[in-house]
């Protein structure tokens, strides 16, 4: 069984066959400096991290970059198709749509990450008590996971819309109900192969309480596939922020909000008058494209 | 295999037993009074009262929700206080138009993407096989009404073929309805090829791996019927479920594919239910939707035990 453990996807090969995680410290080090030479190798994820750092960049120092006030209306300018002074053209009240495409980095680089940060953390505290315990608990738990995820995304998020409110609170909440379950779940399984582990029976003979065993030996073990999973969460928690803002549901008017803009504009589009919704549409591609490229290079380099 | 398939129809009963506590939790007890909620903060207390007897909303919530359960079991799906019309209807016209949609996406999409996947196994490592898997992955990766942005730019905007509205004037054609439909189901195409390609690789993958095809090969089969005979059914066994964890999401989940080309679809209607607050239309619907996921899983789960005996036997012992 320990042999064998180090192959399996997730576990990390360092530590199979430890009786206890707390003496192969260095080693530990060593193979994160080894995966951050590898990450740092990966064309994959370099190029995906660079994007993100633009956005990131935008939505720090947006108001320094942008060329013109992104809340400033003309109504004498009001879709202007792109030219020299208004790259990207300006929206249905007159505002340059370049100027709020790079400020609006701000709002989803916001409520995106805090929204993942929730659902790993939930999603990881679920999946370490449902492969620990397993039995009634993990059934119990399970039936009400798979009731969750019977529903996509938008429809939670429309039903959350009906009973709390539209708030940028809301679409925190919603995205971290629907991904700590999906979360849970990978985590549920690595914990399944690690409470089969030496040093799981070993902290059980020292009588360790149960808490201690879960977060303090349990949970090390299984950070690779937590990290995996909360990279690979965020590019679909952007995805589902630019969703919900879309609908209505999160940030609202006159926020330069990507998804906010691409609603506001969508129905200008047959029309004709394209550029104030492609722009903000193709930002939010860029950014989930540049994420899920960080988070392919991360997966890689936990898997060796 | 009888006590299998007895096991994962009582599993998701329960899961829909569950389902239907949460919808009906967060759209009729959240949001609290519901005729407060159809008359507005200036309507006076007497006519918010009459309305909530009317409605029924001023019982028990435990009456109410046998109530409604009980009516969904009998057909009864009750009536929009808001729209004034039954709630079958409603909700009848969005899931035929849905399904239609779900269905053109599927036609192209499924044959595609298991081609796509079955080739790039069997070019495994090459730069083919990357630029399918990656190129799927990225397009998947994509928010869905992105794809839709960018194709009505180019076609109906650009090179003025295809049409930006999906819905076809009253009393067109078969052909006449699949060239409005075209654009939103290529989107789908473009949500949806990533993953079943990657299902279908792996399948084949599996498949070229396992000791069937190494004793095909040895015996001396050519190439092509190993690849036919013994690798490609195989490989479609986990393209199943992959197909069918998307009818969900088709059939209900596409708010903002349907929003963006004007489709009267499940997923329009059901977001006109949620502004309006038409709370029967909002708990009907949104439990139609984790019905047919859950029926759709289930099909998937009961047809992949039939077609692969290992996870059968697996199963029961």
């Amino acid at each position: 069984m320990t042999a064998s453990t180090s192959d399996l996807p997730g576990a990390d090969p360092i530590l199979a066959g430890a009786v206890r995680p707390d003496t192969t410290s260095t080693e530990e080090r060593a193979a994160q400096r080894e995966r951050l030479r590898l990450l740092l190798r990966s064309k994959v994820f370099v190029v995906g991290a660079l994007i993100v750092l633009v956005w990131v960049v935008c939505a720090i120092f947006g108001d320094a970059i942008a060329p013109n006030d992104p809340f400033a209306t003309d109504p004498l300018k009001d879709l202007t198709s792109p030219n020299g002074t208004y790259p990207f053209g300006t929206d249905r009240v007159g505002r340059d749509v370049l100027s709020r495409v790079i400020v609006g980095a701000r709002d989803i680089l916001i409520v995106a990450p805090i929204a993942t940060i929730l659902a790993t953390v939930f999603g990881t505290a679920l999946g370490l008590v449902t492969g620990y315990f397993r039995g009634a608990v993990d059934n119990m738990l399970s039936r009400f996971i798979d009731a969750f995820l019977a529903l996509p995304t938008v429809i939670i998020g429309l039903l959350a819309i009906v009973s709390l409110g539209p708030s940028r609170w809301t679409v925190i909440l919603v995205i971290a109900l629907v991904f700590a379950p999906i979360i849970a779940r990978t985590v549920r399984a690595a914990v399944l192969q690690e409470r089969e582990m030496e040093y799981v029976s070993a902290a059980q003979l020292r009588n360790e309480r149960t808490t201690y065993i879960l977060f303090a030996e349990i949970l090390p073990n299984v950070m690779g596939p937590v990290m995996v999973e909360f990279t690979v969460r965020l590019g679909y928690a952007i995805f589902t922020v630019a969703t919900l803002s879309f609908l209505g549901f999160g940030i609202q008017p006159p926020a330069p909000d990507w998804g906010l803009q691409v609603f506001e504009h969508y129905g200008l589009i047959s029309g004709g008058y394209w550029w104030p919704v492609l722009f903000p549409a193709l930002a939010i591609a860029t950014l989930v494209i540049g994420v899920n490229m960080m988070a392919d290079g991360i997966a890689k380099a936990f898997e060796r | 295999m009888k006590r299998f398939i007895a096991t994962r129809i009582l599993l998701s009963i329960v899961t829909l037993l569950i389902l239907s506590i949460l919808v009906f939790v967060a759209s009729q007890v959240l949001p609290g009074n519901v005729a407060r909620n159809i008359l507005g903060p200036l309507a006076d207390q007497a006519s918010v009262d009459e309305l909530n007897s009317q409605l029924g909303t001023d019982r028990s919530l435990v009456v109410q929700y046998w109530d409604w359960v009980t009516g969904l079991l009998t057909g009864d799906m009750g009536t929009s206080a808001i729209q004034q019309r039954s709630v079958f209807d409603i909700i009848g016209d969005s899931v035929v138009n849905s399904a239609k949609l779900a269905l053109l996406a599927f036609l192209i999409v499924v044959p595609l993407a298991i081609l796509g996947g079955v080739y790039a196994a069997l070019k495994e490592g090459t730069l083919r096989d990357r630029t399918i898997s990656l190129g799927g992955l990225s397009a998947t990766a994509v928010p869905d009404f992105v794809w839709a942005v960018l194709l009505i730019v180019i076609f109906p905007l650009g090179l003025g073929i295809f049409k930006p509205t999906a819905t076809a004037p009253p009393g067109s054609n078969v052909f006449e309805q699949v060239y409005y439909l075209i654009l939103p189901a290529i989107c789908l195409v473009f949500v949806l090829f990533g993953y079943i390609a990657r299902m279908a690789r792996a399948g084949t993958l599996e498949a070229l791996d396992a000791d069937y095809t190494r004793t095909a090969i040895i015996k001396g089969l050519p190439q092509r019927t190993v690849v036919r005979q013994h690798v490609l059914r195989n490989s479609l066994l986990p393209t199943i479920a992959v197909v069918a964890t998307q009818i969900g999401y088709m059939i209900g989940g596409l708010v903002v594919i349907e929003l963006i080309f004007n489709y009267n679809g499940l997923g329009k209607a059901l977001f006109e239910a949620a502004q309006r607050k038409d709370i029967p239309v909002l708990q009907t619907g949104v439990l139609l939707v984790g019905v047919v996921y859950l029926v759709a899983t289930l099909a998937a789960d009961i047809l992949y035990s039939v077609l692969n005996p290992r996870v059968r036997l697996g199963s029961e012992s």
